[in-house]
Parts: C-alpha cells; structure tokens; sequence
C-alpha cells in the first residue's frame, strides 16, 4: 500500500520530495498558533474548495472526463447538510449529517454517471450533460423562495439560499476556528494520500488507461464504464465534501454557489495548476484561492476577470498546466536533468478535453 | 473441435456490405490466416469477432457459447485477445505501463515483474521501458501491442496485419514466435498480405473478396485456384 504513494502517476517521489511535504504540513500544523483566529478561519475557507479541485483533477486530468458537475454535487451535498443538520438536531449528528450528505451527492453522481456512461456519452458531450444539470440545480434552487418549499424543518428560501443549520459540533461544542482548520488540514492530508495510492494502483492504471485509449482498454479485458463510474463518482463525491464543509463552515448556501460563475471556478483551478497531476492541483489550486480572495476584498469583478485571463493565458502559454510545468523544471533542475524537463514541457500537447 | 465459429455473419455501413454472409471456423490449436484483397472486409471481420461492431446478421460462437451480444470486454476475458492493423496502444503511457496494464489483471507481485521482464525481452524493448509508446517506431509500436495481446495469455489470438512496417527479418521472427506459441497451445488467426509470411505459419488459408468467403484450403491449394491468383495474387505482383 504504502509503495503506492508513488508510482508513474504521480510526480514527486523519493526523500526530497517527501521532506518538502512534511515541511509543508508542519508549517500548516503550526500556523495556527502564530496567526489570528480571523485568519485561520480564512485559511480553512480555501481549503474548503480544495477537495473540489483534487476531484477533478482526478476525472479530468486521470480519466480525461472533463465534468463541469463540480458545483452541481457540492450544492447537492451542501444543500443536504443544511437539510439534515436542520432536521436532525445539532450535536454530534453534525457528523452524520456530514457523512450523509457527501453519500447522497455520490449516489446522485452514480445515477448520472450511469445514465451518461452507459449511454455512450463522452468527449465534449460529457461536459455538456453535466453543465445543463449543474444549471438546471441552480435554476430550481433560484425558484423556491416560497414557503411551500421546505424538507421537513429546512426552508430552502430561493436566492437567498438556506441557512440556520449547526455548523459541525461534537456534543455540544462546535468545530471551529482552530480545531475546523486541523480537522480540515486532516482531511486534506488524508485525500490528497488516498488519491495519490489509487491513481498509482491497478485501478489507476485502468483509469489512464481509458483516458488514452478507452477501446484498447476494453480489448485488454476491462469494462471501462465500469472505471469511469467509480471515477466521476469519487471525483463529484470529493466535490460533495467541498459542498457539505463549506454549508458547515458558514451556516448558509445559496443557488450562486452552483450556478455557472460557481461551476466554471474549479476547471479554471484545475486547468491552471496542471490537471494531470494530484500535488500540481493541491499546490496550484491553493495559490489561486489565495490570491482570488486577496483580490476579492478589493474588487470581485477584477477577481473574476483575473480568473478568465488565467484561464485563457493557461490554454495558449501552458496547455498542462503552469504549476505542473514549472514543478516539473525545478524537480528536474534538482536533479540534474535539465535538458529532459525542457523537452518534457515543448513535448506537451494542446489541451485535450475530448480525448476521453 | 472449432473454437470460433462465425455463421452467416454480414455486416452493412450504410449501403455497403463490408461483410456479407461469412461462415468461418477456426479449430482449437492452429494457425489460420485470412487473406484477401484490400477493402475485402477481413479488418471488418476481426472486429465483428472481438466485438468492436455488432453484426447486421448472423451468430458467433467462441469455445461453442454464443458470444453474438456480448461486450467487448466480456468476450475478451472468455480468452481472446486482438493486435489491431493500426497500432493501438497507450501512446502517451510508458512502455513498461502499457505492459503492466495487460498483465495486471492475470498476475500479480513477483510472478508479474517476472513476466514483464520475459516480454519486454521477447518484444526487445527492455531498453525502451521508459519510453513513452507513442514515441516507438511504427514496427515496434507493433510488437509492444502484440506483446499486450499475448499477456493475456489467450486461447485465441487475432493478429491483424503484424508485420506491416517490419524489415524481412523482423517478419521472419515474428512467424517463428508465433508458431511457438501454437506449439503450446494458442490458436491464432492472422490477416496477412506476405505471402512467404503465410506460408511460413499457416495451417490452413481462408480468402475473403468482397465481404464474402471466396476460398480455403492450405495455402498450396489456394495458390493453386486460378481464380484466386487472379483477384487477389495477380493484385500483389502488381504492386
Ligand atoms: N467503420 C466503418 N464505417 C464505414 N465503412 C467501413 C468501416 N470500416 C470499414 N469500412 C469499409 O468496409 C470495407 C472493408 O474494410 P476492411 O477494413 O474490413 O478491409 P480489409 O480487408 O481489412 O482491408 P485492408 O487490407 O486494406 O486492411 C472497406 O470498403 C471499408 O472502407
Ligand atoms: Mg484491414
């Protein structure tokens, strides 16, 4: 298992690479106790978004399934907390109602997952399907502003979005500020490691394997849709934890948390960092949050203009990916295997998002 | 005792019949090849027996099941498996991962770095194990795909045109191997234009013109029909 940790799928690897990490995250474990609670909260806030990220980058990137479904499962699930902590009672049922909520979204991920899948659609279509049910989601959502529309004690309240439910609790003590930022730094650790072991597995050996050519997959034995169902399942049920932590964090979600501005955010994230690459995309991804919400204290529309630019610079200047490329310049400056790395970037390709 | 059996097997595109009305076997334990001019449907074929396309009309049976339905993959895991007249392989995936991902399923730990080892000999590309697939030379892009194909240890092995781009030396290799493999076992229907490449491996022949069967027999008996020399050997001396 824990030879898995690296593996062709991954880049960094060996005790150089493992040192930066361990660096890392004992500077995230010490973080808290030099910096002021308003900004420790802040930190868990991008972290919140970052499970999203590593989801996609798990379905795009790997399985070359471009899905625009992040915000679709992560307003599932962050709708179902609301509903279920609301409707449960606070507490330690928080945990549950957590939990609960990531397993809808991937049931409701499975069951259209199922239907695209098995339908035969892919490429370019894929992105299409999921993008009108991530708007559709938001669009309903916008139109229940009445009180008719409520699940049990939950008002979903339209634009306005719900609010009122707890946030994470055990007993009668709430997860918050500090212990919220360990227990999201956890889960991060956690997920960023599980992937890393799957992608370098078996399982992710069939994964890539489909992204570059589905049919030889399928002629070596494998049932592919099969492969691409657990996929889009992990990767929209990582979105659903997004969803579900950040209902949590801030007692509230809304329909603009899903619709298109929302549901572009992740593939911009993702697409920038270097989809193809796990610690590319938590790195990457981390960095935009940060600067995005630095930016947005002083104007939201320049956020969102930076946001296109990336994008666009990214497609044209560094179709992997800028963290990835320049990840990999440095990995291979260190080693001495500067004329390789230069080769490896001019080597890559446009940006394939209908490879699948 | 045939372990394929294709009956009355037609296959339209559109308004052509690319496959019409086929009754084919091959027995268990030979080396079969199929002939025949370009365009006569022979590609066509290999993909109604793997599934890639499902048939206009007609049955196939593998090892006496009906497999007509069945999805590629299923039909693969019941011990067949194809080396495709293009190469198709993981292209921006290692050498040595494309190997893993065909052998990962049959073996495992030891038994599996053994057998990689053993092919990436066979296939000569133990020095190119690092290399991506798509960066091998067209010839060797096709060993790697017939290597992934023999991972999987099948019964039955379809080789569509697996010498197209290989030196005379290269394809004499390639013959000898797979006449190795029928030693231990593996039946083997191959696509084949070199004819000193038939003659080398083949049991028995079967020429196909035009979507439909147009003659069998052993290769001496097939060079011996007029008709056949004229529609598809004459063609080859013109090249
Ligand atoms: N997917 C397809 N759609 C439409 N027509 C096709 C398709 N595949 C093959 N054909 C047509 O069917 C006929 C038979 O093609 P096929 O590839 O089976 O021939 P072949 O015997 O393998 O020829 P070659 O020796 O050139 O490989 C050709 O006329 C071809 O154009
Ligand atoms: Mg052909």
């Amino acid at each position: 298992m824990i030879k898995l940790l690296e593996g062709p799928q991954t880049l960094g690897r060996g005790p150089v690479f493992w040192s930066c990490f361990l660096a890392v995250l004992a500077g995230a474990l010490i973080y808290p106790l030099f910096a002021d609670s308003y900004d420790v909260g802040n930190f868990s806030y991008f972290l919140i978004w970052i499970f999203m990220a590593l989801g996609l980058c798990l379905m795009w990137g790997y399985g070359g399934m471009l899905s625009f479904g992040q915000t679709l499962f992560f307003g599932i699930a962050g709708y179902a907390y609301g509903v279920l902590a609301i409707n449960m009672g606070g507490g330690t049922t928080t945990i549950a109602a957590l939990l609960l909520s990531v397993v809808i979204a991937m049931i409701a991920a499975g069951i259209l997952g199922y239907f695209m899948i098995w339908g035969g659609i892919n490429g370019i279509f894929f992105g299409i399907v999921t993008l009108s049910a991530t708007l559709v989601l938001a669009f309903f959502l916008g139109q229940t502003a009445g009180p008719e529309w409520h699940i049990g004690d939950a008002r979903l309240n339209g634009f306005n979005g719900m609010k009122g439910m707890d946030p994470l609790a055990i007993g009668s003590v709430y997860i918050e500020g500090s212990a919220l930022y360990y227990v999201m730094v956890a889960l991060i650790v956690i997920v960023y490691l599980a992937l890393r072991m799957l992608v370098n597995s078996g399982i992710g050996n069939v994964i890539v394997a489909t992204r570059e050519n589905p049919q030889r997959a399928e002629m070596l034995g494998y049932d592919v849709r099969k492969y691409q169902l657990l996929t889009f399942v992990l990767g929209s049920g990582l979105a659903g934890l997004s969803g579900a932590l950040y209902t949590s964090w801030g007692q509230f979600i809304t329909p603009s948390s899903i619709g298109l501005p929302a549901a572009a955010m992740p593939i911009v994230w993702v697409a920038f960092s270097g989809r193809s690459d796990l610690t590319a995309t938590l790195v990457g991804s981390f960095l935009l949050l940060f600067g995005f919400q630095t930016i947005t204290v002083y104007s939201q529309q320049a956020a969102l203009v930076l946001m296109g630019a990336l994008l666009l610079a990214t497609v044209m200047a560094a179709p992997q990916g800028f963290v990835l490329g320049i990840g990999k310049f440095v990995a291979d400056r260190l080693t001495g295997r500067g004329k390789r790395g230069e080769a490896d970037l001019s080597a890559a390709s446009t940006l394939k998002t209908d490879e699948a | 005792m045939s372990l394929v059996e294709v009956k009355g097997v037609s296959k339209r595109f559109g308004g052509l019949r690319a496959v019409s009305e086929v009754d084919l076997s091959v027995k268990a334990g030979e080396v079969h090849c199929l002939i025949g001019p370009n365009g006569a449907g022979k590609s066509t074929l290999f993909k109604l027996i793997v599934g890639l396309f499902p048939p206009t009309s007609g049955s196939i049976l593998f090892d006496s099941v009906d497999i007509t339905a069945e999805r590629p993959f299923a039909r693969v895991q019941r011990g067949m498996s194809i080396k495709m007249q293009a190469p198709s392989v993981f292209k921006e995936l290692p050498v040595l991962q494309n190997i893993q991902i065909a052998l990962q399923e049959r073996t495992s730990g030891a038994e599996r770095a053994r057998e990689q080892e053993r092919l990436l000999e066979l296939l000569g590309l133990a020095q190119d194990r690092t290399k991506m697939a798509g960066a091998l030379s067209h010839g060797q892009q096709q060993w790697l795909e017939i290597g992934m194909a023999l991972a999987l240890q099948p019964q039955l092995l379809l080789l569509d045109e697996p010498t197209a781009g290989m030196s005379p030396e290269e394809t004499f290799k390639t013959g000898e191997l797979i006449k190795s493999f029928n030693a231990e076992g593996m039946t083997v229907l191959v696509v084949e234009h070199d004819m000193a490449f038939v003659r080398q491996i083949a049991q028995r022949v079967t020429v196909l013109h035009l979507g439909k069967i147009f003659a069998r027999g052993s290769l001496d008996e097939i060079l011996q029909d007029e008709q056949v020399a004229e529609i598809y050997l004459g063609k080859t001396h013109a090249h």
